[in-house]
């Protein structure tokens, strides 16, 4: 099934009576080459990449729920590449570049909307950050660039500029950042490794990992016992428990992080805007909402919903940056579990166990990092090396010390990035 | 969330920095691999977790606190001091 301008029109005119559903419901086989557990963005973008990228078609996706249920479906929805550090600036490049090819590759509306993302500044310090940054960023083939105030006012006039404690002196803007409709690019990378011969296997959670002599041999789960050759992790806040059935530790503590939607409003912030205070970020979703959220609660947490502390906090943030939103009501606040690591970026590696890999430590920035992180992962499967844009997502770096990608320079302490 | 300070009674979970999962300090001289396991690794369990958490805003004592990570109760506090946490592995 191929989605068109026109198929739309003649679904519209026939009851809508000709569409499918986008996948098949298969049963588990007894074997496959590679199983992923965990069917959110990241496991259904590596099965789609390990398909078309690498032509390995018999992979099962086992999810313990329903496909897209987890941080994928949870989270604000903002896709960017401006980091800062090595190792980081090129995987969220090139993640970046597949976001913006992605709409067309999967055939499937992710309503991909480049934005812009402005980070604003209150003080010398954080513009002298905010100038590095983005140096940082052009060189690696990115665009950034610094806005004045006076240009930050004429995009966004409703910000505070009255404020003598959070001054508004200007923003670090990535034009090629923007917002993609979470759902869909669940959706989107299912349908296509789909149509392509992977098997989806929802309500199908794995309750073990069946290893021999330091070879990955297969999984058990909730619908039997699964032969593998292969098997790879993205398991997300999860990765915890699913890599202790393999008897490892791994160096990620699971957080929860909140995120917050007002009600539905008339179209005001067109940008995604970052308040430098508190950490506040927001966006206006294509229904009206306020889309915004701020820091960790910063205790381990698998609720995934938080106290009320942090909703304060974030409250009052969201109301220094935009007073003219005071009165917006909240709609809805939720929780997801962030799998942290001790130095806030993420791990794409071998594990010390042959045939099992892993995918996980993404500390609340998984979102943006969905193609490329299936393309890299997918990669470093089908071939036993990384993939060139993902050299430096390495397990090792905080047993040595060597290679650490400390973005905040907040120390190792799995909760303060 | 409330968390009962054996000092100063029930207080309000934002009297308190949280640090971690409570683990003993390795000795000075102990090698790489305790380091990492106390630097980085973690059991990170869905479920009852000792941690360490500092009432700041009141009595400044170190608590180990008995959590349950998969639904925030508390179910055992005690003085960090008290509970066997101020020595080396």
């Amino acid at each position: 099934m191929r989605f068109s301008g026109w198929r739309v029109l003649k679904e519209g005119l026939t009851g809508n009576k000709g569409w499918k559903p986008h996948w098949r419901d298969p049963e588990p086989k007894s074997e496959y080459d590679v199983v992923i557990i965990g069917g959110g963005g990241h496991g259904l973008a590596t099965a789609y990449y390990l398909a078309k990228e690498h032509g390995i078609t018999n992979v099962a996706v086992l999810e313990k729920g329903y496909l897209g249920g987890g941080n994928v479906g949870r989270n604000t929805t903002i896709v960017r590449a401006n980091y800062y550090l090595p190792g980081n600036s090129e995987f969220y490049s090139h993640s970046l570049k597949l976001w913006e090819g992605m709409e067309q590759d999967l055939n499937y509306n992710a309503m991909m909307s480049q934005r812009g993302i402005l980070n604003l500044y209150h003080n010398d310090g954080q513009r002298d950050a905010a100038v590095r940054r983005g140096n940082s960023i052009v060189n690696q083939g990115d665009d950034a660039e610094i806005l004045s105030r006076e240009q930050v006012r004429e995009l966004a006039p409703f910000l505070n500029f009255d404020s003598n404690r959070f001054p508004i002196m200007g923003g670090l803007m990535q034009r090629r950042a923007g917002t993609a409709r979470h759902d869909a690019v669940a959706w989107g990378y299912a349908r296509g490794a789909d149509m392509r011969g992977v098997d989806l296997i929802q309500n199908c959670e794995v309750t073990g990992i069946d290893v021999e002599n330091g070879r990955v041999v297969g999984v058990q789960t909730a619908r039997g016992p699964i032969r593998a050759k292969k098997v790879a992790l993205a398991a997300a806040g999860r990765s915890g428990q699913v890599a202790a059935m393999a008897g490892l530790t791994l160096p990620i503590e699971s957080h929860v992080l909140q995120a917050f939607v007002s009600e539905g409003l008339k179209p005001i912030v067109d940008h995604v805007i970052t308040f430098a205070e508190g950490h506040l970020y927001i966006s206006q979703s294509d229904k009206g909402g306020m889309v915004f959220g701020s820091y960790l609660d910063f205790y381990s947490s698998y609720a995934a919903r938080g106290n009320l502390p942090m909703v304060e906090h974030t409250m009052e943030s969201f109301v220094a940056m935009v007073p003219a939103l005071s009165k917006a009501r909240l709609l809805r606040s939720w929780g997801g579990i962030m799998d942290m690591t001790p130095d806030g970026s993420p791990i794409i590696d071998h594990s010390p166990i042959d045939g099992l890999y892993l995918n996980c430590g993404w500390c609340y920035g998984g979102f943006k990092a969905t193609p490329g992180s299936g393309h890299v992962y997918a990669h470093l499967i089908a071939t036993d090396r990384p993939h060139g844009a993902a050299t430096k997502l390495k397990l090792d770096r905080f047993r040595s010390g060597v290679g650490l990608m400390d973005e905040e320079g907040t120390g190792a302490q799995h909760n303060l990035h | 969330m409330r968390i009962t300070c054996p000092v100063c009674g029930e207080r309000d979970r934002r009297e308190f920095y949280y640090k971690g999962a409570a683990l003993v300090r390795p000795a000075e001289g102990a090698d790489l691999d305790a380091w990492h396991e106390y630097v980085n690794l973690r059991e990170n369990p869905a479920g009852p977790l000792d941690e360490l958490w500092y009432h700041e805003m009141g009595c400044n004592s170190w608590l180990k606190v008995t959590r349950n990570t998969a639904t925030h109760e508390i179910l055992d506090v005690q003085l960090a001091s008290e509970a066997g946490l101020g020595g080396e592995k």
